[in-house]
């Protein structure tokens, strides 16, 4: 008689196999890890023994020179090769000008994509940061604000994606006649509009339907950074100002917003960098399609699914063009704002 | 002695003042206090929706919206077990493997980059050589660069290796169904970030201690094991949370270096192909989503302080 205890049942086979596979997975992993230690270990106990004149170039070598080769490989290099391809054809073997460019920025699709970023561009970061601003000024002085402050942050921490299927659910339309089971559908329902659209193909409303998922995830961020802004604020600034008659808005408006105007401005760009190079929500829900696509979207889609290196890499530029200059000017600020503390 | 302390480059930059007074009660309604609470309702009740979904029954989700859970509850576990396990949305074996695959890229993304950051960072703040202070700002400047502008020659680089002429610099590889490609490009596009805010916590150990090991004769790759790492444990955890969260979360690299392959692709890209062709399966694409925001939502709840650190000097990542 086999011994053969197990039920071999199709279900218990296929997790037997998915623990095999779970454990191969976790042993590649591991042995990763643990190898690459062990080697730096291994490299660090023998290179530690050289003394003499050679042990500084050695020490200076070993510990900067992993960082430098993968930077020039993984970064640098590829900049000026995405620069160059994007004068290429396709497939990367004809010089072509700047034909990519030419079509990136006036054929008639590509209109749509770049408005749409715009919109983006200038919606998304205002809207997260006023209501950042406005929650961080209610928030100061309430109850428990630790509790309320951490649920509006959370989304933080989720990925776009995920909070993109939150809100597909949120936005989730069926017919007249159906129960809804999208949110902002049955809110619509019992607010007594009966046959509301469906709202992800409605244009050009689901643009801005979209940027809410961007403007969910960043509101906690705004909110966090400028009420630690508002905490900083020095109580005599505040009191003699009150004492010269100032009171309410006017009081927000002269005192507290040039004291933390250099932070809204570092929010508001921070999340302009975010919202440029954020493809996952217009990727998760839509595809692209319907009128939604966005520059990051769109550089992904020509180059890795029509394969178009010369476009895609004329995109990736365009979208670098329009990001360093903000990456640039926003650690300026901070650099100044921490310089002022 | 000023009483100022010797390493603080972390703390959160929030001195300890009185609040203000005047401007809060300006703002200080019951109104503006009910309104902090409806946004917070606002805010939670999507997430909320997503999770009372996944647990209620195939039947209830298509008929019914989630908020009928309230009057008629009808919860359990059973889609969880559905999607992970069985033979759902057409895969064989669920999400599981996609699951199992975000552990094995996240963690080795977090540690490879978070070491060799430490290490360039230290030699540059600690052991200087002409041209150091170049370099860094060189290496800090890098995160100008998104990672859209390398995808295209990384993917061919590892599919292709590097030539130059007719000389193989690096010869094609063959790291498809790996995590290689995945891991690689995590770890280089953590660098600059990592190595700057590393710099800035090392450069601020104490000069005292650094001499005296020297002194004591020791390598620099012993005052690197045997005092920086040590020293600098609360800027490596804020860091590796930052890009361990961010691994976890990353579409971008996924979908180009692994796709949708059980073999390597991870939840983010599996999910964000399902929202595309079973959009309409909500009790497994809820299920799905929420199993890949577990992870994150235990870090954040467990270790917010560290979280909100790690993010915060992590938002201008390129």
């Amino acid at each position: 008689m086999p011994t053969d205890t197990r039920l071999a049942g199709p279900a218990l086979q296929l997790a037997d196999s998915l623990w095999q596979d779970a454990a191969i997975k976790f042993g590649n992993t591991g042995g990763a890890v643990l190898g690459f230690l062990g080697v730096l270990l291994a490299v660090f106990f023998a290179a530690g023994r050289a003394t003499g004149r050679f042990s500084r170039p050695l020490a200076i070598v070993l510990m900067l020179g992993p960082a430098i080769v993968l930077l020039l490989t993984g970064l640098v290099v590829p900049l000026l090769r995405t620069v160059v391809l994007s004068f290429l054809d396709a497939d990367g073997a004809k010089f072509v000008g700047g034909k990519n460019y030419g079509w990136a920025l006036t054929s008639s699709p590509i209109h749509g994509v770049l408005l749409n970023t715009l919109l983006w561009l200038v919606i998304a970061p205002l809207a997260a940061t006023g209501l950042g601003l406005a929650l961080a000024l209610m928030v100061d002085r309430m109850r428990g604000q630790a509790v309320w402050k951490s649920l509006i942050f959370m989304p933080m921490a989720v990925s776009l994606v995920a909070a993109s299927i939150v809100f597909k659910l949120v936005y989730e339309s069926r017919g007249s006649g159906q129960s809804q089971v999208g949110l902002l559908s049955q809110l619509a329902v019992t607010l007594g509009w009966d046959d509301p659209p469906n709202w992800i193909l409605s244009q050009p409303l689901n643009n801005f339907l979209l940027m809410a998922v961007l403007v969910w995830v960043q509101t906690g961020f705004a909110m966090v950074v400028l009420s630690a802004a508002i905490k900083a604020i020095p109580d005599e600034i505040t009191e003699a100002a009150r004492l010269d008659g100032a009171t309410g808005v006017r009081l927000f408006l002269h005192v507290t917003v040039p004291m933390i105007r250099t932070t809204v401005v570092v929010v508001l760009t921070t999340i302009m960098i975010i919202t440029l190079k954020a493809f996952d929500i217009v990727r998760t829900m839509t595809g692209g399609n319907f009128g939604t696509q966005v520059l990051a979207n769109e550089m992904y889609s020509q180059s890795f699914e029509q394969y178009n290196f010369g476009r895609g890499s004329a995109l990736a530029v365009i979208l670098f063009l329009a990001v360093a200059p903000l990456v640039v000017y926003n650690i300026a600020l901070l650099r100044k704002e921490r310089a002022t503390r | 002695m000023s009483a100022q302390p010797t390493i603080a480059p972390a703390k959160a930059a929030k001195p300890e003042l009185p609040p203000v007074k005047a401007v809060r009660r300006s703002f200080s309604s019951p109104l503006a206090s009910i309104l902090v609470v409806a946004v917070t309702a606002l805010w939670t009740l999507p997430t909320v929706g997503l999770l009372v979904t996944s647990l209620r029954p195939k039947g209830d989700v298509a008929s019914t919206g989630w908020w009928e859970a309230f009057v008629h509850p009808d919860l359990g576990f059973e889609n969880y077990r559905s999607v992970l396990f069985d033979n759902s949305f057409g895969t064989s074996g669920g999400l599981m493997p996609y699951l199992i695959n975000s552990v094995a890229i996240s963690i080795p993304a977090t540690v490879f980059p978070l070491v060799l950051a430490a290490m360039a960072a230290y030699a540059l703040a600690w052991v200087r050589f002409k041209g150091s202070d170049t370099l860094f700002f060189v290496i800090f400047a890098l995160q100008i660069v998104p990672l859209q502008m390398s995808l295209i020659p990384l993917l061919r680089l590892f599919s292709g290796g590097a030539h130059l002429g007719s000389v193989t610099v690096i010869p094609a590889l063959n790291l498809k169904d790996t995590y290689l490609p995945v891991w690689l490009t995590h770890t280089m596009f953590a660098l600059p970030l990592a190595i700057f805010l590393l710099h800035n916590f090392i450069a601020q150990l104490p000069r005292d201690l650094m001499e005296a090991a020297v002194v004591d004769g020791a390598s620099h790759f012993k005052i690197f094991r045997s005092i920086v790492l040590p020293l600098s444990a609360p800027a490596l955890a804020s860091f590796a949370i930052f890009q361990f969260l961010w691994v976890w979360n990353d579409l971008l690299v996924a979908l180009t270096f692994a796709g949708g392959n059980p073999t390597v692709a991870p939840m983010t890209s599996r999910l964000a192909q399902l929202s595309g062709s079973n959009g309409s399966r909500w009790e497994l694409l809820s299920a799905g989503a929420f199993l890949s925001m577990i992870v994150p939502l235990a870090v954040f709840f467990a270790l917010q302080r560290f979280f909100v650190r790690g993010l915060l000097a992590g938002s201008v990542k390129g």
